[in-house]
């Protein structure tokens, strides 16, 4: 990290005593480690295209194997088909294997950064929210990322529901100390 | 071009979003993860001073980058690679389903079910309205979705994962099995 990143990281906690840090009470990290950026380093913005790149196959993926199909999702809790199961499997048997190889070789980013992994610790959320978020689940026929891709195909009212998730996050946000973890 | 065109099969898709994981790893130290999007929103949006949504969102521009893509890729999929042939559902679904009065199996999403009308309704104002603010507020609270949770996290071998990915699984087949139908009958 070059002297400038650092005195703007400085600049811009100063202000901000409640920041989210590690050091919380609850283990936000365990809390919420999926999405958090792990890297240190700086890029100009246009690096983010890369990403752009990885999310539209995404949404091919999710389009033309029916994954963000309303009834392929009541199939599959309804033990109708094997389809679902069979995707989530293999993604996960392969993302296994793919976490696996990073490990085992320490494989850096494309950038030389060493890759970081943070083990997750259990709290009780996962099972409240995990109960409540697999009860929308099974309404909307859809989780976050089905929602964006089905706004995509056109289906635009599909964005009342994303804006009520979005209502959703917050309001967790603004219970969430008294909620129990 | 007719290959693709074709619905894919599950072991092609699944090992695609699994090469996902590695790619964002590699790519950039990325985590795969969808819902924390919505907690980016609401940090960049609206705030209100709660501790939760008080951090450098900027830092996580990359994610919005991501769901854009997904944006873009699933009107690639839409436009350029559809057949108009309507998904092939479970005899015993699309049975149960039509006493509902849903008979359309054309869309990604039912559109008796899901449209503007609908949503002034009792019936399409739970599936949308309270659906969708289930997702948001359970996703957080369990700290992760499918992909944070079910994808990445097992990725890991992490054991809250796992126990988040059967309380999803749970959770669905209770609303799927118990409640959904009384709420198709409204």
């Amino acid at each position: 990290m070059s002297q400038e990143q650092k005195i703007s990281d400085q600049t811009i906690q100063a202000p901000m005593p409640n920041l989210i840090n590690d050091d919380m009470d609850f283990e936000i990290r365990s809390l919420d480690s999926m999405c958090i950026n792990d890297s240190q380093q700086q890029h100009p913005w246009w690096y983010n295209f890369k990403y752009l790149t990885i999310g539209i196959v995404f949404g091919i993926v999710f389009v033309k194997a029916e994954i963000i199909s309303w009834f392929r999702i009541q199939e599959m809790f309804r033990l109708q088909s094997f389809h679902m199961f069979g995707v989530i499997g293999t993604a996960v048997v392969v993302g296994m294997i793919g976490v696996a190889l990073i490990k085992k070789f320490s494989i850096k980013t494309i950038h030389g950064e060493s890759i970081s992994f943070h083990p997750k610790k259990f709290n009780k959320g996962q099972v409240y929210g995990g109960l409540l978020f697999g009860m929308g689940w099974a309404l909307t026929g859809a989780c976050p990322g089905p929602l964006f891709a089905q706004i995509g195909t056109g289906a635009l009212v599909i964005s009342v529901v994303l804006a009520s998730a979005i209502a959703g996050t917050w309001v967790y946000g603004y219970f969430r100390e008294k909620l129990p973890h | 071009m007719e290959f693709l065109k074709q619905p894919w099969t599950w072991y092609a898709a699944g090992s695609i979003i699994g090469l996902i994981v590695p790619a964002l790893l590699i790519f950039g130290n990325k985590h795969f993860g969808i819902s924390s999007n919505m907690r980016h929103i609401c940090a960049a949006c609206f705030p209100a001073n709660i501790a939760y949504f008080k951090y450098n969102w900027k830092k996580e521009i990359w994610n919005f980058f991501f769901v854009g893509g997904i944006i873009i890729g699933a009107m690639i999929a839409i436009h350029f690679l559809n057949t108009d042939r309507p998904i092939v559902v479970n005899q015993q679904l699309s049975s149960e389903l039509a006493g509902y009065g849903v008979t359309d199996f054309s869309g990604t999403v039912p559109k008796q079910l899901f449209s503007f009308e609908s949503l002034f309704t009792l019936r399409g104002f739970i599936m949308m309205v309270v659906g969708g603010f289930l997702v948001g507020f359970g996703t957080r609270y369990a700290g992760g979705c499918t992909s944070g949770h079910s994808i990445m996290g097992l990725s890991n071998l992490q054991v809250p994962s796992l126990i988040a990915t059967c309380c999803f699984m749970a959770g669905g087949f209770i609303m799927a099995n118990l409640i959904l139908p009384f709420i198709l009958r409204l």
